[in-house]
């Protein structure tokens, strides 16, 4: 059988000399060199496009700590629309199989509904591991919007005035809610448009929120310096860098990316003084400060949506249920606290059911027993297979550690969590009694 | 080409369209050459019937109960599912997304993996080289008629889900995955930027194909080494230990096609998608232009 070989002329450019079985061979190697280089350049551009977003940082004029901070706090941006990276590593023990934690958190809200409830306490456990994207939008103080991005399908959730709407379309949930009409104003939340009396808790992971709370833990207690321009999100910001003094916190380091121009935080990292990773990192990603179309906050339930009423102002948990980002600087959930700034330890009297809510540090417990007791055998052999036991003169409990937060619960029912170290942990648990 | 070139130096005016109509005819004959495979239809076929029974079981579940899909018993569906009760245009993208993980592609792979090695198998491969094509040609028109059918079989999901859901279930103003309402008209020209954004997913695998069809002289082995490799790079895909090499594998960004059922639409994955399946066309078009242009055909 003959062979059919490539015509030399008809595809290639080379003279006709050059057919002999060397030349076959060079022009073999050249085509396959073709595909290679495309890889090749292919990759270098990926290399070079992330060596490009890293560095570069941008030159901007010499500024204190002090007018740093002054900025972030007079910046008066009501209008933003962007995406948020939220990427939280607290190191939360693994559960075992079977048994979720945003599971666990649900039932410990006392609500007893399953995934297929568009109500905001819920998701936000889902925030505290893993890395999601949020969508977020702002119109002044009364109109704002956070999305979740989930793979083809999306939480969202929608706040036009007093209506305060939650839509999951994965499941085609709603959830309604009215907020008092005069709760958040700029008196509260001066500039950031993000109402602090919103029932949801999901504004708080914004930069923003997550700076000033970290700004306002930070007076007398803290390191604050200026150190060096990043570029967040195509735009200039200023990097601040807070270092809690006290030797108790487990806090590391957090830094804080301000924009150059309006005083926006645009990025805020949390390390853990364990090092590694951070254990917060939320930065925008795209962001911009035009005013975002109306119908971004306007909202009408789909046709076939099940949709759950919320009580106004939203109920029992939602307050509490706000990221773990922050600990000990949450001044709005705090029962009871001791010790200051970055070493409060909080303490919480939780009653049998101790175990369910101490996942995202403590601050989810609900103030509701009713589910509670049927899950309190669940939570005994789970508490068995997470915490330490540890005894002292406060008695014997058990102690439950992640990258950021220790929570101690007693055996009489007592809960201490705080961003500390075991033994401040305990000695608060001691003089406590 | 360079037959040709005496010719379009003397008169280059004259000598264009009838090259042009040559080209084409090419490309013509392949995609007849396509479609007119009984293999084809029956893929079409069963690529149709996907959205109807999506359709008719969602039709099933949700009579007698009477309630939405999928939020009785508090477990998510499929994607999109829970929604096509209240808008039968949801059957439209609920269908796409069942059928883009597989279906689709293996379809794709099939026609692709066909498209050389199932020349070469059958002896017609040699009479292809023998007219005055030239090999790049005959591979570009090849995958040009790959690439049509992609978006052939896309359309065929996407239209029959559009029939099925409008038998089948009310129409009207769409509730995007925001949660914003939009007009049907919007919604529709949504569901067409989203069938466009299906077929140009399936172009990687269509590149990868083939290659793998221009490295073999057996259809079925072209075949089955392309779905092989797409069931492989799929549970690759699932794998969290492997993350850091997922963002490279084709399949990847497939499901970014509900990103413009967001609103404002969320570009940032859709064009990771595009961009990493322009990639693989290009490393794997010319890996198969490299190997078709300096191989001896034997058959």
């Amino acid at each position: 059988m003959a062979r059919i070989q490539p015509t030399p002329g008809a595809d290639g450019h080379e003279p006709a000399g050059a057919t002999g079985p060397s030349g076959a061979g060079r022009r073999k190697a050249v085509r396959y060199a073709v595909p290679v280089a495309v890889a090749g350049v292919a990759a270098a551009t990926i290399g070079i496009g992330s060596a490009l977003a890293t560095s570069g940082d941008p030159d901007l004029p010499k500024i204190t700590a002090q007018e740093l901070i002054a900025k972030v706090a007079a910046s008066d941006v009501q209008r933003l629309s962007g995406s948020v990276r939220v990427t939280t590593d607290l190191g939360l023990p693994s559960l075992p199989s079977g048994i979720s934690l945003g599971g666990a958190m649900g039932k410990a809200g006392g609500e007893g509904k399953g995934k297929a409830d568009a109500n905001p306490a819920g998701k936000l456990t889902e925030l505290a591991s893993g890395s999601h994207t949020l969508r977020v939008a702002a119109d002044g103080p009364d109109k704002q919007r956070v999305s979740i991005v989930e793979r083809a399908a999306e939480y969202s959730l929608v706040r036009n005035g007093d209506q305060v709407w939650a839509y999951d379309s994965g499941s085609n949930t709603a959830y309604h809610a009215t907020a008092p009409k005069n709760a958040p104003g700029p008196k509260n939340a001066p500039g950031k448009g993000k109402g602090r009396e919103l029932p949801d808790g999901l504004a708080d992971a914004s930069p923003q929120e997550l700076a000033k709370k970290a700004l306002a833990a930070a007076e007398g207690t803290t390191d604050v310096a200026v150190d060096g321009t990043a570029k967040v999100a195509g735009r200039d910001a200023y990097r601040l860098t807070l270092k809690p003094k006290q030797s108790e916190s487990t806090v590391g380091t957090i830094r804080i990316a301000v924009d150059a121009k309006n005083g926006v935080p645009l990025k805020f990292t949390l390390t853990p003084k364990g090092g590694g990773k951070a254990a917060v990192d939320v930065a925008f990603t795209k962001v911009s400060f035009d005013r975002p179309s109306a119908s971004t906050f306007s909202f009408t339930p789909p046709k076939g949506a099940k949709v759950t009423e919320g009580k106004p102002g939203g109920d029992g948990g939602h307050g509490k249920g706000r990221l773990p980002a922050a600990p000990g600087t949450d001044t709005a959930s705090a029962p009871k606290t001791t010790g200051t700034g970055w070493a409060t330890v909080a303490e919480l009297d939780a009653g049998k059911g101790a175990g369910g809510g101490m996942g995202a540090g403590g601050k989810g417990v609900g103030p509701k027993g009713g589910a509670h007791g049927k899950h309190a055998k669940d939570a005994e052999k789970l508490l068995d297979s997470l915490g330490s036991k540890v005894t002292g003169s406060f008695g014997s409990g058990r102690i439950v550690s992640t990258r950021l937060v220790n929570v101690l619960l007693t055996d009489d029912g007592k809960v201490y969590a705080g961003a500390v170290t075991k033994e401040a942990l305990l000695k608060a648990a001691n003089s406590a009694r | 080409m360079s037959r040709a070139e005496p010719g379009a130096a003397a008169a280059p005016v004259a000598a264009r369209p009838p090259r042009a109509a040559w080209r084409l005819s090419l490309f013509r004959n392949e995609i007849t050459t396509v479609f007119r495979r009984w293999r084809t239809l029956a893929l079409l076929g069963v690529l149709a019937a996907v959205p109807l029974l999506v359709g008719i079981a969602v039709k099933i579940e949700t009579s007698d109960g009477g309630g939405s899909f999928g939020t009785g018993d508090g477990g998510e569906g499929p994607a999109f599912v829970s929604q096509i009760t209240n808008n039968g245009l949801f059957l439209v993208f609920a269908s796409l997304a069942a059928t883009l993980p597989f279906f689709l592609p293996m379809a794709i792979g099939v026609i692709a993996g066909d498209s050389v090695a199932g020349e070469a198998g059958s002896g017609t491969l040699r009479y292809l080289l023998v007219a005055p094509a030239g090999r790049t040609r005959l591979l570009l028109a090849k995958f040009a008629s790959t690439m049509v059918f992609c978006l052939a079989a896309t359309l065929v999901v996407a239209c029959s889900a559009l029939l099925a859901g409008a038998v089948l279930f009310p129409l009207g103003d769409v509730t995007l995955i925001s949660g914003t309402t939009v007009s049907f008209g919007e919604g529709l020209l949504r569901g067409v930027a989203v069938a466009g954004v299906v077929a140009a997913s399936l172009i990687g695998v269509a590149a990868l194909g083939l290659f793998v069809s221009t490295l073999t002289g057996s259809g079925i082995a072209a075949m089955a080494t392309t779905v092989g490799l797409l069931i492989t790079v799929q549970i690759l895909d699932q794998f969290p230990q492997l993350h850091a090499i997922q963002p490279y594998l084709f399949p990847h960004y497939w499901l970014s096609f509900s990103d413009l059922l967001r609103e404002p639409v969320y570009w940032d994955q859709i064009g990771r998608n595009l961009g990493l399946q322009g990639l693989y066309a290009a490393v794997f078009g010319s890996a198969a232009w490299a190997r078709f242009t300096s191989k001896d055909v034997l058959a």
